[in-house]
């Protein structure tokens, strides 16, 4: 009898083996998956817009020859000492805890080096990363792990963290691998157990409150520092506006493609806005208000090349921050730690397990023979290289636009690939004028 | 003796004036009169000065402050010494919200009540509150000890790590994984300290002390709904 052919195995889209392997680990350990970095599903991005370039009507600027000016200066509208910074990236607030001692301290080279600003993050301000960062901005969280008076005073500017792009409403989490003595005494924490940041500041609540807890700040930093507020993108038009208004100097926009040190998966990837989605809102804040390059705004999430910054640059912001990339530059993530990935039941690209300290590339670990692995100075090179060429990439582009400052960059410069992008950037769809929600066809 | 009238002096002023006191000055007794519920003042002391404010103070009074003492002779509005690191802060009246809030050293006095979340967060900060406290005191509390002659609200020392409880009146209800504990006599010493160092008419004695169950300190399936 002749067989019945058979049929291919069909895999379900909806119960794919990524999802079923998830529903095996959940019923295994009967908790969520908490990971590293930011949301990995694919959403609409800068990727998805282009700049149109020069033409008859607009000419362009003589490569290497006609200046293009790339410094910024943060904290202008109340800071007596604002920032200068010589190039619109800086690098994003990681905390120590998350990160080895030697990471930070190349992040902190690395910026200086290229004469940008690095940023603490939760868990405090250690003398490795003041030590070797010549502007360092101050996190000030909700955990207030290791905040005191003096560490603020010693900042360059401080940055009031509301949210994050990774976790809009979410808190920090530490797990007990990381809680090194050193950690925890930075933290006022016994060594080794699970660590649990609050996602509220613990006094102050709403935009009146945070008014008030900046005049504290400014009172006592003797209003020299220029004052930072960090929202996730969840609401970007009223959070920025709200922090214009509680008297912010910088705001500081994060997408959800920002990346986290550990956070359960499902707020990664399900709550907040893409930061493409963020940015419009949040400069038209600042135009409502009349406060557009007046209070200067930062935005984070996904930046990964010059293009990325040129294009958060064109649609009104005045610099981007980097975290996950910043990483990448100092060795996170590298080929040549495949094998030890493997053992990790990870590859190459893949690994986030960040939170659980046995990085092999020695960058989100507290192990010390681990975090010996990374040279800090050899990183930090390679973090001013790679910054550099994202200065040199997103010149290149203000310049083929026919502009003398990247801040001239501007949304008249850009056309988007997809209907989405065009409707989340306001720029008109390539080859038409239509800017969905704005005009019409 | 140092006198700053609040209502003809800006705040930046009397705050810069303060602060420019160094551990070597003179200048040791300052008395700030018509605070009139002003915002941060006398915030980022660092110098071993006296001050006295006559009467009532907004937010942040006394934030993050330094060796210094500041009695305040009226009440105290939300996060009275916030991020203390050393000194000693004294209310007479009541504090508002969150009083002592990530303090990380030094003693903060209430003479009258506290609000909720007193000793939020704190991280080594010594309180005593004569009166009583609001719910959701001692909240995450991390190090230091709470005390509370009065009673304390809903749900005291939840989510507490390794901060010492101690509470003479009625608790109406203790929060996640915060347990009444042993008063063993290194704690009645601790106790007794503090009582007379805050001017507390109160025997140790009289004290219950409440900590941590440290049930929560590694996930564990089982106490899932605690978290
Ligand atoms: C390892 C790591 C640790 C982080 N720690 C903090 C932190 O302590 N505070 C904070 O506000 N953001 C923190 N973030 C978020 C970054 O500040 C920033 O918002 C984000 O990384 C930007 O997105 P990107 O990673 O795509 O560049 C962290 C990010 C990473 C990757």
């Amino acid at each position: 009898m002749e067989k019945t052919p058979p049929t291919t195995p069909r895999q379900s889209w909806t119960f794919s083996n990524e999802i079923n392997s998830e529903i095996r680990r959940a019923a295994a350990t009967g908790i969520y998956d908490i990971r590293g970095g930011g949301a990995k599903r694919r959403v609409p991005h800068f990727d998805d817009l282009l700049f149109l370039g020069a033409s008859i009507s607009r000419y362009p600027l003589e490569g290497y020859r006609e200046k293009c000016a790339t410094n910024v200066v943060l904290g202008t509208r109340f800071a007596k000492k604002p920032i200068e910074i010589a190039m619109p990236i800086t690098i994003a607030g990681m905390s120590f805890g998350s990160l080895s001692g030697p990471a930070k301290e190349a992040l902190g080279r690395g910026a200086t080096l290229a004469g940008t600003s690095t940023t603490t993050g939760d868990g405090g301000m250690t003398e490795e990363e003041r030590g070797h960062s010549e502007k360092l901005v101050y996190q000030y969280l909700p955990s207030r792990y290791g905040m005191n008076p003096d560490d603020l005073r010693r900042a360059d500017a401080i940055e009031v963290v509301v949210g994050q792009g990774a976790k809009p409403g979410g808190g920090g989490m530490l797990l007990g691998q990381k809680i090194t003595e050193r950690v925890a005494g930075m933290r006022d924490l016994p060594v080794g157990i699970d660590q649990r940041s609050a996602c509220r500041h613990p006094d102050w609540t709403g935009p009146d409150d945070l008014e008030i807890k900046i005049l504290e700040l400014r009172e006592v930093t003797g209003w020299e520092k220029p004052i930072y507020v960090k929202i996730g993108g969840a609401r970007p038009y009223y959070d920025t506006a709200l922090a214009v208004k509680a008297g912010a100097d910088v705001v500081v926009l994060d997408g959800m493609q920002g990346g986290t040190a550990a956070t359960q998966e499902v707020f990664i990837e399900h709550i907040g806005q893409p930061t493409l989605a963020c940015i419009r809102p949040a400069v038209q804040a600042l135009q409502d208000l009349g406060m557009h390059r007046e209070v200067q705004l930062i935005v984070s999430g996904g930046i990964r090349t010059g293009a990325d910054v040129a294009k958060a640059l064109a649609l009104g912001a005045d610099a981007v921050s980097i975290g996950t990339a910043a990483l990448v530059a100092i060795g996170d993530n590298d080929p040549k730690w495949e094998s030890e990935y493997n053992k990790l039941g990870t590859t190459t690209g893949a690994y986030d397990d960040w939170h659980e300290g046995r990085d092999p590339a020695g960058i989100t670990t507290q192990d010390p023979d681990l975090a010996a692995r990374l040279d800090p100075v050899e990183a930090g090179r390679k973090l001013r290289n790679y910054l550099s060429v994202l200065n040199l990439e997103c010149q290149t582009i203000a310049r083929a636009c026919g502009k003398s400052h990247v801040h001239n960059l501007e949304p008249e410069d850009l056309c988007a690939l997809t209907i989405e992008a065009a409707a989340m950037a306001g720029v008109p769809l390539a080859g038409t004028n239509w800017i969905p929600g704005r005009t019409g066809f | 003796m140092q006198t700053i009238d609040m209502g003809q002096t800006p705040l930046r002023e009397v705050n810069a004036a303060l602060q420019a006191q160094t551990t070597t000055t003179n200048q040791t007794k300052w008395v700030l009169e018509n605070p009139r519920g002003a915002h941060a003042v006398a915030v980022g002391l660092d110098a071993p000065i006296e001050v006295v404010v006559k009467g009532s103070t907004g937010y942040y009074c006394a934030g993050m402050n330094k060796q210094a003492t500041v009695q305040i002779e009226g009440s105290a509005g939300p996060g009275v010494a916030e991020n203390m690191m050393s000194g000693t802060v004294i209310i007479e009246g009541d504090a508002s919200q969150y009083a002592g809030a990530t303090g990380h050293g030094g003693l903060l006095v209430v003479k009258g009540n506290a609000s909720s979340r007193c000793g939020i967060s704190m991280k080594g900060i010594d309180i005593v509150v004569h009166g009583n406290v609001g719910h959701m005191s001692a909240f995450l509390a991390q190090k230091g000890n709470l005390v509370v002659l009065g009673d304390a609200g809903e749900a005291l020392g939840d989510s507490i790590y390794e901060a010492r409880l101690f509470v003479r009146g009625k608790v109406k209800s203790l929060g996640a994984d915060c347990i009444e504990k042993e008063m063993r006599p290194e704690h009645v010493e601790i106790l007794r300290d503090l009582l007379d160092r805050a001017g507390a008419d109160a025997r140790p004695e009289e004290f219950r002390r409440y900590g941590s169950a440290r049930k929560l300190y590694n996930f564990h399936v089982d106490h899932a709904g605690e978290y």
